[in-house]
């Protein structure tokens, strides 16, 4: 394996506005070339963490290396980044073109080399002909692709964007996140995009961070955010998740309403301890159950809500008719078994899909 | 958890290094074209004749004073009249152009803001032409005179309209259909829904328009000096120290108590706007008034009527400067326009208003502006933001004449190295912007508060230099707000008489100071005429504005339309 350099340290930062802190120690490495996205709630601090890579907001301690440089007390000017906004923030009195070319003016190179460069960018996003155009003459989709030309243009070592496609509606949205997605891949930039579409981060990031109440919850690859989330509250944040109370009895079984489950074993857990099992809708198991499959429930449906490619079926057990289950079933399977309200069958939920949470 | 993270302390870029040197030096100008001025009238109040410090001695002499403490009872009862009056006067009026079907409602609003081109002297001496001595409606007033209170109120009343209803109008502009629509579903009546919802709504803005009719009343002067009679109020008062008896610690103990009521005024409704804020949201949705046919003519009647009131006063002035020999030769001429036969000025003093308003339309935009960029998008440097804010605020609560008088004591000080700006232009220039630097300042803070506040945040990833920004994208974006500053100010300097009239030497007389001087010559008729042409330039730029705004303007801001 290629050894991986850390484009960007954060240490132990904290951010106060007055007495509320909005970041608390947080910690954090970004790879060289890597997307990483800031995931979490509304109000978690994501924009704040942000700001303070780019210097725009400083921390209030704790410190930040870009590329092995110390940049904590740089201001932003002096820092090596380019910066995408929820609103874009493109001059409206420029054209696409003068918006574009905005940083290249700056450096002192010729006009016809400005030009080339300008003209490059905006075939790059997709709009070759847009140069001449003043920004409120172009959709929003539009608008967005200016300001990441326009952040481009000095070809930044780092990308931030900020929300960059909430303002836009569904389908624009879903056409971006993979333009963008292939873009950087193809610049291999590095680049953190704050977001709380958790669809979004589960399809564009190579790392998310999850975040709540100003610090890391977890950082990971989208399949272990998904598959083996490091806490309640990301579980319960990213995608569905069924939280059933119990107490666990050894360090792999935990009794829920008076039966026993398998689970994978707990080192860090005391038997004797409430704990949430957890299990997400699509890996409750119905059909080919072998006969001695583990964690087996006897389960009678109670609701059938159609969602489109699947249904969500909620599950009462049938010895404990409070404690419920939510399952997603195929077309197919409801088809092939003949599932409706009231259906009464058998549900496994497998080890190695559940989790255990304090 | 680290124990103690060592704090961080933001390093400062080249651009925030000059954005906060240049809020040093705007405060600086600040404190020299507000702060020691008003200090050195402080310092004065304390000081006999002779410069010595004598304590409060001038303080107790004055309110010893039986004729002296007479003028501040006489002041503060004009203000209360005067602010009883106008302020329903211009609620119904503003209710009219805001909340029913008026005909021509532009023509009616245009009307309403007359008297702002006009020196305040104007309803003055139209009010003389009418029922004056030799007034044409003498008779109607029997035995009584319109000088003295009954005139200085009426011709007040005039002056401070527009100023109160443009604040109604936009107080009741910004009512939220919403509310209405919930009122009538919940069957209010209509006298029930003009008490639970639109006056409740406008509660600020009557406030804020009674204490800016009472504070401008207070300190007008140019009203009580023509019409006032013998009854005497502080602004004359302060005329009469300073020029009269050239007592200046006496006047500037008497500019200490005009300054007290006009001071406390301005924060009275600084606590009261501070409250409002919650009140508008983003989303309410603005409300269109419905024809309704009784409503309506009653309130083109009114509108009428008062439109007519203020064109008669206008009228009036005009006519009279146009008149060979008031009463007895009503032929018309134009040798009241002859200005150099009153004063020895003549149309120079003209020229020198027009000048003065230029200078300060130019200078004033640029520092107002300017200024108000620097405040707002400076990043940290917190304590010296809040000084320039103070200072920008400040002049908001000083009336002119107290600034004006703030001016001699510390220009004409022979210690002060800007002695030598006392009795030039640029001394006129200085105390005009300083005198109505807050609005200039709010209009520019609005607008900038209303562009994304990203810009910075973009040019400075881009390595652009904070300023470059400045001249390509903010001032650009903010050129509407830039040019209405620019008028405001150039309106205003044509039209004070206040702050200037201590100010001026024999080479620098403005027209409205001029104007005071001939009518106190008794030459009528040439000040009415002097009044006229500084209406007709200042109405003129105002409708250029307008027309430039319409026409030129949207074809330089193409990128605007979508
Ligand atoms: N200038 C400020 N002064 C005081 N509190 C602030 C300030 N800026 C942010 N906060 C607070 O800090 C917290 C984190 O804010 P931040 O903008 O980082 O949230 P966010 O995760 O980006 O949320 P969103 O998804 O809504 O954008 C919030 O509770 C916010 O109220
Ligand atoms: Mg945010």
């Amino acid at each position: 394996m290629i050894a991986m350099t850390n484009y960007l340290e954060v240490r132990s930062l904290s951010k106060q506005f007055g007495t509320f802190t909005a970041l608390g120690d947080v910690s954090l490495d970004v790879v060289e070339g890597e997307f990483v996205c800031f995931l979490g709630p509304s109000g978690c601090g994501k924009t704040t963490l942000l700001r303070a890579i780019a210097g725009l907001d400083p921390q209030t301690s704790g410190t930040i290396r870009q590329k092995g440089r110390d940049v904590s007390a740089l201001p932003p000017a002096q820092r090596d980044f380019g910066i995408v906004f929820q609103s874009y923030a493109l001059f409206p009195n420029l054209t696409v073109a003068d918006n574009v070319g905005y940083g290249l003016v700056n450096r002192r190179q010729a006009r016809g080399a400005i030009a080339k460069r300008v003209a490059e960018l905006l075939a790059m996003v997709g709009l070759p002909d847009a140069g001449p155009k003043y920004p409120a003459q172009l959709s929003g989709g539009q608008q967005q692709r200016v300001a990441l030309a326009r952040a481009l243009a000095t070809s930044p070592g780092l990308l931030l964007l900020d929300e960059p496609l909430s303002a836009l509606d569904a389908r624009v949205r879903l056409r971006l996140r993979h333009e963008i997605k292939a873009l950087q891949r193809t610049l291999g930039v590095t680049t953190i995009m704050v977001t709380h579409d958790q669809e979004e981060a589960l399809t564009m990031a190579d790392r998310i961070v999850v975040m709540n109440h100003g610090a890391i919850e977890q950082v990971g690859t989208p399949q272990e955010i998904y598959r083996r989330p490091a806490t309640a509250f990301v579980a319960d944040f990213v995608g569905s998740m069924n939280f059933l109370s119990g107490t666990l009895m050894a360090p792999d079984r935990v009794r829920v309403a008076g039966v026993d489950f398998t689970c994978p074993a707990q080192d860090g857990l005391a038997p004797g301890q409430k704990v949430s099992l957890c299990i997400r809708p699509e890996d409750v198991r119905v059909r080919d159950l072998p006969a001695d499959s583990a964690n087996r429930v006897p389960v009678e449906v109670a609701e059938l809500d159609f969602v489109g490619a699947f249904c969500r079926a909620t599950l009462k057990a049938r010895a404990a008719s409070d404690v419920a289950v939510t399952a997603d079933f195929s077309s197919n399977l409801i088809r092939d078994l003949g599932v409706d309200i009231g259906t009464r069958l058998d549900i496994a939920l497998p080890p190695d899909r559940v989790r255990i949470f304090a | 958890m680290s124990l103690t993270a060592p704090a961080v302390k933001p390093g400062m870029s080249r651009d925030d290094l000059m954005m906060r040197g240049g809020v040093v030096l705007l405060a600086g100008v600040l404190l020299v074209m507000l702060g020691l001025p008003l200090w050195a009238l402080l310092a004065k109040g304390f000081e006999d004749r002779d410069g010595k410090f004598i304590g409060l001695a001038n303080y107790v002499s004055y309110f010893s004073t039986p004729a002296l403490f007479q003028s501040a009872l006489n002041s503060l009862h004009v203000a209360s009249i005067t602010t009883v009056i106008v302020v329903p006067l211009a609620f119904l009026y503003a209710y009219a152009l805001t909340r029913t079907v008026l005909p021509m409602r532009w023509l009616f609003q245009g009307i309403s803001l007359i008297p702002i081109f006009a020196p305040s002297l104007l309803p003055g001496i139209a009010l003389i032409y009418l029922f004056g001595t030799q007034g044409f409606f003498k008779a109607l007033l029997g035995d009584g005179s319109i000088y003295g209170i009954d005139g200085i109120v009426i011709a007040q009343v005039f002056y401070c309209f527009p100023h109160a209803t443009l604040i109604l109008t936009t107080a009741l502009a910004t009512a939220d259909a919403r509310l209405y629509e919930a009122a009538d579903v919940l069957g209010a009546s209509k006298r029930r829904v003009f008490f639970t919802v639109t006056l409740p709504g406008a509660k600020y803005g009557l406030i804020s328009a009674a204490l800016v009719v009472f504070t401008l009343v207070m300190t007008d002067f140019g009203i009580a000096k023509v019409i006032g009679g013998n009854f005497n109020v502080l602004a004359t008062d302060v005329y009469k120290k300073v020029i009269g008896q050239q007592d200046f610690s006496m006047g500037a103990v008497v500019g200490m108590v005009l300054l007290a009521p006009a001071a406390l005024a301005f924060l009275v409704d600084r606590l009261v706007q501070r409250k409002q804020v919650a009140l508008l949201t983003a989303r309410a949705v603005p409300l269109v008034p419905r024809p309704k046919f009784a409503r309506d003519v009653l309130f083109t009647m009114f509108c009428l009527l008062v439109s007519a009131a203020i064109l008669t006063i206008l009228g009036m002035a005009i006519w009279g400067s146009l008149i060979k020999y008031w009463p007895y030769n009503l032929s018309l001429t134009l040798e009241n326009y002859d200005f150099a036969k009153f004063d020895s000025n003549g149309w120079e003093s003209y020229w020198n208003s027009v000048r003065m308003a230029l200078g300060a339309a130019v200078f004033g935009t640029l520092l107002m502006f300017t200024g108000a960029w620097l405040n707002e998008k400076t990043r940290g440097f917190g304590a010296m933001r809040g000084v320039v804010q103070f200072l920008a605020f400040l002049p908001m609560a000083v009336p002119g004449l107290v600034l004006g008088l703030g001016y001699i004591f510390f220009f004409n000080a022979p210690n002060n190295p800007l002695n030598f700006l006392y009795a030039t232009m640029g001394i006129l220039v200085l105390n005009t912007v300083a005198h109505f630097y807050t609005v200039g300042h709010l209009t520019a803070t609005t607008a900038l508060k209303q562009i994304d506040p990203e810009f910075e945040a973009v040019s400075a990833s881009l390595k652009v230099p904070i300023w470059k920004t400045f001249v390509r994208v903010t001032a650009p974006i903010c050129l509407p707000a830039i040019l209405d500053i620019a008028i405001y100010l150039f309106v205003n300097a044509m039209t004070t008489v206040s702050s200037v009239i201590f100010l001026y030497a024999p080479d620098t007389k403005l027209a409205s100071v001029a104007a005071v001087n001939i009518e106190e010559a008794g030459t009528t008729a040439a000040a009415a005429a002097l009044c006229v042409v500084i209406v007709l330039t200042s109405a003129a730029v105002k409708a250029a504005h307008l027309v430039a705004d319409r026409f030129l303007f949207a074809r330089l801001q193409v990128w605007r339309r979508r």
